[in-house]
């Protein structure tokens, strides 16, 4: 029993960090661009949030819990967003390959989380001294609601992240479904030409989705450091890999955030799973931890199989667009 | 609505680069009736459209809107005039429905709330006549009804100018009528509509006025009530004009190609050739004419084995000994080594048979890529066969290792169709060959043609000019709407006779309904 609920647990930390990372790139997607350069954006999400409250905390004798966590969120979404804005004039108004453009990005955003990072470690006096206890705290805190038994530990024992990660999912969801202003970005990410002739403004669509959507992801990182690292640097790459899961993600949600709230929790939970099976050796461990991308593999079979056009990835997913192409 | 005319375009001139596409046209619109604007191929009437609908932007010239000058710079500017364009290529999302593709981009108070757009959409649909389903998805739809969904989207715009840009292109005569019954409710409301289009007989049934614009020039317009086909076919083809193509007759003619009812239908069932049959003669230029889209594509396709014919289909190859291949069901690389050569040169030129990022050597290494012994490929011929093109062609470029795309329109086409002469074909296709090309480019072109004529080969030359075609080929074939309408001897036809035939079989048909 504790066995399962440290399980389902661990697969609700692990999966709001892809959570935030695959929202952002759906909204981004939606507008046509496929920025490959998420796990780069939740690094640079990652570091930002941290620099900004270790400096805070380390020169503030008291740091108070809400600035601490603001400022963090704050720089993280910024960074992120800055991030999401490179892309965009790479791609959009330089009409570079979106696809050589997303992997630079990710490379980028590791080396200068990681660079910071290890000056971070340096400044505290060491890896693993990084001291932001503070905004690490109150990311953390939790509800009385988790004292419920096995149910209050599962749903409620968690930072509040958790839960904005499953709002902005729903929100961006309604966003994109409800509003004429959502129905414009689809077109944009549909049919570009479409859309320019309609009036709709292309290239301030794909901006403002390109960037807002890598704020979003950006959040994943800041998470991933604040909550499941508890306030902490490492180089050791993990960012990256969980950026790359929620790339899949997004194809396992067939583009849609719905979806991809309870794929989140899904993948978590296969990736957790070989801490819970008994009797696995290191190498057969990795074999599960393949799971969630079998499952993205599956699902994008079935997918195509089907061929339902709702499920296929926007129309002009990946390419830029020039007027004077019409 | 006041008595001044709905449009009124006043020396209207257009040119792109060294094209005049447009030439001081003057032109006029009235508010309740359906005008005609006919004339062939490239004879600038979309780009006149095009103009009001906000696209392009004249370069000289007046237009007026219901009797005040204006200034149209897009597509919005046009919509706010009240300017509705529906144009060839529809512009829909596919994978939204039809009332969200009607409201796309429409700053329009308030949310999203499908449920009154659906329902202003079924008041504009019953108001006129339409069928739409407002919930229905694009990539449901057929044609038509994607059609529909364009002209909706105008007319929930709030336009009451409405330019139709060949509507009748893909439809169905049944849904061709339809249409036309929709277009009469529209101008009975009180609505202006242009339709573009270039076959008469719809130009006589459903509009009260005909303009006629030919070659960039706007040659006048009639009441639609005292004209007829014949009268419109000579103001759209004009006189005939002598070019001086030189047409020697060679001695030992021997058949090389016979189709025999050839019936291609498109993915969506629609027949694009109907049961054509005629033969390909060696020493002979055989010329297609027809106004674009009649199917020539096809026709040249299925020879080369990149289309597949209907059952009952047969297109046979004769080569020297006299034996007969069937062509249809090989791949097209046997049917190139049988001696079938096809150079076509689609609107934008670099669609079919070059690679626009590869250099010359590259472009004719594609031909002979799988000759050889070596796994390596051979680059020394293939330089060679670069070479000989450049020098005997006069093609101009920097060198042979530039890519093909950095070449002007008429080099890539010399490129092209040197490249396919030099296979030594038995059989030479070409289509639009001197497309965009000046004049003497052109005639280098005429000249490749005779002499491979005059090698024995049978030459296939689909066309547009066709004055060109007269004087150039030995005999005509004329499509019309997938059909031959006739094939003439190209020294004894007529301008007229073949403008006519070009058009003669929708006539035919509708005759034979009424």
């Amino acid at each position: 029993m504790t066995n399962i609920v440290s399980l389902l647990q661990a697969a609700i930390v692990f999966g709001t960090v892809i959570l935030f990372g695959a929202t952002g790139e759906i909204l981004t997607e939606k507008s046509g661009n496929l920025n490959l350069g998420v796990p780069g954006i939740m690094y640079l999400g990652g570091i930002a949030g941290l620099v900004a409250s270790f400096f805070y905390e380390k020169g503030n004798p008291n740091p108070n819990v809400f600035v601490s966590v603001f400022i963090s969120f704050i720089a993280s979404f910024a960074a992120a967003f800055v991030g999401g804005l490179i892309f965009s004039f790479l791609t959009i108004s330089l009409r570079a390959n979106q696809n050589v453009t997303g992997l630079t990005l990710t490379i980028f955003g590791g080396g200068v989380a990681n660079f910071f990072g290890g000056s971070l470690n340096k400044l505290a006096g060491g890896v693993g001294q990084i001291s932001v206890a503070t905004a690490s705290g109150g990311y953390r805190a939790t509800t009385p609601l988790a004292s419920l038994g096995a149910v209050g530990e599962v749903l409620f024992d968690h930072g509040f992240l958790t839960y904005v990660a499953i709002a902005v999912a729903v929100l961006v969801q309604l966003f994109l479904d409800r509003t004429r202003a959502g129905l414009n970005l689809r077109a944009v990410g549909e049919n570009p030409g479409t859309a320019d002739s309609a009036g709709i403004n292309v290239t301030k669509n794909k901006y403002l989705a390109t960037c807002i959507g890598a704020g979003i992801s950006g959040i994943g990182g800041l998470f991933y450091v604040m909550d499941y690292t508890k306030g902490t640097w490492a180089n050791d790459g993990t960012i990256e890999g969980l950026g790359w899961l929620a790339v899949a993600l997004v194809i396992f949600a067939t583009w849609k955030c719905v979806n991809a709230i309870w794929g989140a929790y899904l993948f978590g939970l296969l990736s957790w799973m070989y801490f819970y099976v008994p009797g696995l050796t290191r190498s057969s461990q990795e074999i599960f931890k393949m799971l969630p991308y079998l499952v993205t593999i599956a699902v994008l079979i079935v997918v195509s199989l089907r061929n339902k056009k709702e499920n296929q990835p926007p129309a002009s997913l990946g390419l830029a667009y020039f007027r004077e192409e019409r | 609505m006041g008595t001044e005319a709905a449009v009124q375009m006043k020396g209207i001139t257009k040119c792109f680069g060294a094209t005049v596409a447009n030439n001081n046209v003057d032109f006029e619109l009235k508010h309740g009736e359906i005008l005609s604007l006919l004339g062939e191929n490239g004879s600038g009437k979309t780009t006149l459209m095009n103009m009001l609908a906000g696209i392009y932007y004249p370069d000289e010239g007046q237009i007026f809107v219901n009797g005040r000058e204006v200034s149209i710079t897009s597509p919005k500017d046009a919509f706010n005039l009240g300017i509705g364009m529906i144009h060839q290529h529809y512009k829909l999302v596919d994978v939204f429905t039809a009332a969200e593709n009607i409201i796309l981009g429409l700053e329009e108070k308030g949310g999203l709330d499908r449920r009154a757009v659906s329902a202003k959409v079924k008041e504009i649909a019953d108001r006129y006549g339409f069928d739409i389903d407002p919930n229905q998805k694009i990539y449901e739809m057929s044609v038509s009804q994607k059609q529909t969904v364009e002209i909706v989207k105008v007319l929930y715009r709030g336009a009451e100018i409405l330019i139709l840009d060949e509507p009748t292109a893909v439809l169905t005569p049944q849904e061709t009528d339809k249409l036309f019954k929709v277009m009469k409710n529209m101008k009975a409301d009180g609505k202006a509509l242009i339709i573009i289009t270039h076959k008469l007989n719809e130009v006589m049934a459903v509009s009260d006025r005909v303009a006629v614009l030919r070659k960039g020039v706007y040659i006048g317009d009639v009441p639609t009530k005292d004209t007829d086909p014949q009268k419109l076919t000579d103001m759209m083809v004009g006189h005939a004009v002598t070019l001086n193509i030189d047409r020697p007759q060679y001695d030992k003619p021997q058949e090389r190609i016979e189709v025999q009812h050839l019936t291609v239908k498109d993915a969506e069932g629609v027949s694009r050739l109907k049961d054509v049959s005629f033969n390909a003669v060696g020493g002979e230029i055989l010329g297609v004419a027809g106004i674009s889209g009649s199917g020539q594509k096809q026709l040249l396709e299925a020879i080369a084995g990149l289309q597949p014919a209907e059952p009952g289909s047969r297109i046979l190859f004769k080569d020297e000994g006299g034996k007969e291949h069937e062509l249809l069901g090989k791949d097209p690389l046997s049917i190139a080594k049988l001696g079938v050569a096809l150079s076509f040169v689609p609107e934008d030129r670099l669609g079919m048979g070059l690679v626009g990022n590869m250099d010359l050597t590259d472009n004719m290494l594609l031909r002979s890529y799988l000759t050889g012994r070596s796994i390596f490929a051979d680059r020394k011929k293939p330089k060679e066969l670069a070479q000989k093109v450049v020098d005997e062609l006069e093609v101009v470029t920097p060198n042979l290792q530039t890519p093909v795309r950095k070449l002007s329109g008429g080099n890539v086409q010399k490129v092209l169709v040197g490249r396919e002469i030099s296979m030594n074909p038995t059989v030479l296709m070409s289509a639009y060959a001197v497309r965009g090309l000046d004049i003497n480019t052109s005639y280098a072109i005429y000249n490749l043609m005779t002499e491979q004529k005059m090698k024995g080969v049978a030459v296939i030359y689909v066309g547009e000019d066709l004055d060109v075609l007269l004087e150039l080929c030995d005999r005509i074939l004329v499509l019309c709407d997938g059909e031959v309408s006739g094939i003439v001897d190209a020294r004894t036809a007529t301008k007229d006779g073949i403008g006519l035939m070009m058009t003669q079989n929708q006539n035919k048909e509708k005759e034979g309904q009424s």
